[in-house]
């Protein structure tokens, strides 16, 4: 699946405003279909008859309340959870057939941090779905893994055992980790959560320039304030899908008051 | 030794090896308690297997006996899947009820079977080398030494191709669902292959021992390395020293050799629960003593830097400024003292250059958390070991 070979970039615009490739029949292309997708805990269902397009080349940031489903929709797509109704695809093909192309940042919490391994260690792993079964990593993934370290400023680190590391250092190996993945499309699951200023800034840095390279970004993201700076496209979920589209279309107190339920008022800049 | 003596080691050595590899990563999945299950749960099954094939050592015996125990596996989880109970609780459930089973059926045919409960919890290691296998009338040695030996091949051969695989739906199963190793498929593999390790080594050192030489080894290794490669050399060479130190103990004593390996484990484990350099109850111990002294030089070096005025600086005044026991302040006077931090003079108290510079250094440090520029303070405290 190389679709990115045969598409315009159409990316050279302002840094917030929408930017999506367009094939050369004008269409177009979407990093991810989601269709009537409902989820269920335990015949609970979290997630309701959800419809999204993902269009290929945006930055978009899922916002909704705790429990709304954020992390329930992600692991869906990534088929880690068996949906009860609907179906996902990615570039048109059903996920499993398109797991290389797909690299994913968990929210905190879902490994063993007592698991004896060091953050080089944990960098690689992203690696080994290339490989595929049985192969080893060699030379290259560790040189791919010492430059994703590089980028994310924890090179000093590498030999740390992770449960030494701060959270927000964490959560940069973590990020470095889906970076070697080289994929074509990123889910990150709160990225930002417990991280500094500076760290936010550099991780949001690296995320616009996966977008400039033509790659897909998906961010979980709490803070509203920041939503117009960082994201160009924007899906508002709680339970169902209340909105999804560019942010300054779509990121309005309405939406938000419809999202979180009580009234909103964050002032969109134009 | 006689050549039965060098035997029985062998066979205990080989059980050791191949407990040691699965059991490493049943510990770090935190499955400890699942070998328990699995190694009194297979009773039924090796009685049903021998009603079949009439042979303790067959191959389809093994087999049925394993395929006992990942039913075990299966039932736990579809018993804590319910949500009514914990896993500990599911585990509970099953492997008593599994196990008496096996000891009715047992007890049942007592004159078709070979096998009585105190073989099936202790083994038989003493006599493992007078069953022998022979091969058109050649004698190639105990039969226990080849069944544990080809599983130990097809364990090391699994181990090597999987390794990776292992690691990482072990350390992320979110990852490892999503790079395409199915966790699921590589958890049933891991049990199918602790429960196969299970049977062939059951019949020479029995259930206790089974589960002691899975867990205990790969338990101390565990305390000893943030290494997983390490942690599977190590668990090899404890369960090897268990069961070599094991024999002799009950040779010696004139005791049961599994029982004797079983208390050698615990023993070792004890030791390093005790002395592993950094998780050792000791060196965690000593570690935040050091951490305490530290802490206070750093407060009464800072104190220093930030009080020009001499009466701050008297040695008699600075016990009641920074408030700290007389005991403790003669530690950090001569801890600084040491390092040439201070200079008394005239009991007036100050900094060198070379503690004035430390001091900015490790509040730098402290606030920005810069690993790099305080390689050569690392050598001298703890405080910056992280
Ligand atoms: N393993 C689980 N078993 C049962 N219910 C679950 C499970 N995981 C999540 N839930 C429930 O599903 C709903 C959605 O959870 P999800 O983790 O997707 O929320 P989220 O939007 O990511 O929230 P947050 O912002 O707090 O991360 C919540 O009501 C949660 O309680
Ligand atoms: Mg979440």
């Amino acid at each position: 699946m190389k679709s990115m070979d045969n598409i315009k970039n159409t990316n050279s615009k302002d840094e917030t405003t929408a930017s999506i490739s367009a094939n050369e029949a004008g269409a177009v292309v979407m990093a991810v279909k989601v269709d009537d997708l409902t989820v269920a805990y335990n015949y609970k269902p979290v997630l309701w008859d959800i419809d999204l397009e993902i269009p290929e080349g945006v930055l978009m940031a899922i916002v909704g309340p705790n429990g709304a489903g954020k992390s329930t929709l992600i692991k869906a797509i990534l088929g880690i959870l068996k949906p009860i109704a609907g179906s996902v695809s990615i570039y048109g093909k059903p996920y499993h057939k398109q797991r290389s192309h797909v690299a994913y940042v968990p929210q905190k919490g879902s490994v063993d941090w007592d698991f004896p391994t060091v953050a080089l260690d944990v960098v690689m792993m992203g690696t080994y779905g290339s490989l595929g079964w049985i192969k080893r990593p060699g030379v290259k993934e560790k040189k791919a893994a010492l430059e994703a370290l590089e980028k994310v400023g924890m090179l000093p680190f590498k030999n740390r055992q992770i449960s030494q590391l701060s959270g927000g250092q964490q959560q940069r190996i973590f990020l470095a980790r889906a970076l070697v993945q080289d994929a074509s499309i990123y889910f990150m699951d709160e990225p930002f959560q417990g991280v500094d200023a500076t760290t936010e800034i550099a991780i949001i840095n690296i995320l616009k320039e996966l977008r400039k390279a033509g790659k897909t970004v998906v961010v979980v993201h709490h803070d509203l304030q920041t939503v117009p700076e960082y994201f160009d496209w924007v899906t508002f979920l709680n339970v169902k899908k209340i909105a999804t589209g560019p942010v300054k279309d779509i990121f309005n107190d309405d939406n938000l008051t419809k999202t979180y339920g009580i009234n909103y008022k964050v002032s969109v800049q134009k | 030794m006689s050549n039965a003596q060098l035997e029985i080691q062998l066979i205990a050595s080989l059980v050791a090896v191949a407990c040691a590899i699965p059991g490493t990563f049943l510990v770090l999945r935190k499955m400890a308690m699942i070998s328990d299950a699995i190694s009194h749960s297979i009773l039924p099954g090796l009685v049903v297997g021998f009603f079949i094939t009439q042979d303790l050592n067959s191959p389809l015996l093994i087999l049925l006996a394993a395929l006992t125990g990942v039913i075990t596996v299966i039932l736990v989880e579809r018993i804590q899947k319910t949500g009514l109970v914990k896993e500990d609780t599911a585990i509970g459930l099953v492997f008593p009820a599994m196990f008496s089973i096996g000891v009715i059926m047992i007890a049942k045919n007592a004159n078709d079977i070979h096998l009585d409960v105190d073989a099936v919890l202790l083994g038989e290691l003493a006599f493992a080398p007078f069953d022998r296998l022979t091969i058109g009338g050649t004698d190639i040695g105990p039969k226990s030494l080849w069944v544990i030996g080809i599983i130990l091949l097809a364990t090391v051969a699994l181990l090597i191709a999987f390794f990776k695989e292992l690691k990482v739906s072990t350390f992320d199963p979110g990852l490892s669902a999503s790079l395409g190793f199915s966790p699921v498929v590589i958890h049933y593999g891991l049990m199918t292959m602790s429960s196969i390790t299970t049977v062939g080594a059951f019949d020479a050192v029995g259930a206790i021992l089974v589960v002691a030489l899975m867990i205990a080894p790969a338990a101390c290794a565990y305390l000893l390395t943030t290494d997983l490669k390490k942690m599977l050399g190590l668990a090899i060479f404890f369960g090897v020293f268990g069961a070599i130190s094991g024999y002799w103990v009950a040779h010696w004593l004139d005791a049961s050799i599994a029982g004797s390996i079983a208390t050698m484990l615990g023993v070792v484990f004890f030791l390093v629960y005790l002395f592993a350099p950094s998780k050792g109850l000791i060196a965690v111990m000593y570690r935040e003593k050091r951490q305490r002294i530290e802490v206070s030089l750093l407060t009464f070096l800072l104190h220093l830097k930030n009080h020009s005025e001499e009466e701050e600086r008297h040695v008699n005044h600075l016990n009641e400024h920074i408030n700290w026991q007389k005991v403790k302040s003669k530690t950090v006077l001569d801890l600084a003292l040491k390092n040439n931090m201070i200079l008394i003079n005239n009991k007036i108290v100050s900094l060198t250059k070379k503690g004035d510079e430390f001091t900015s250094q490790a509040i730098d440090y402290i606030i920005t958390n810069e690993d790099t520029q305080i390689e050569d303070m690392k050598k001298h405290f703890f405080l910056f070991r992280g």
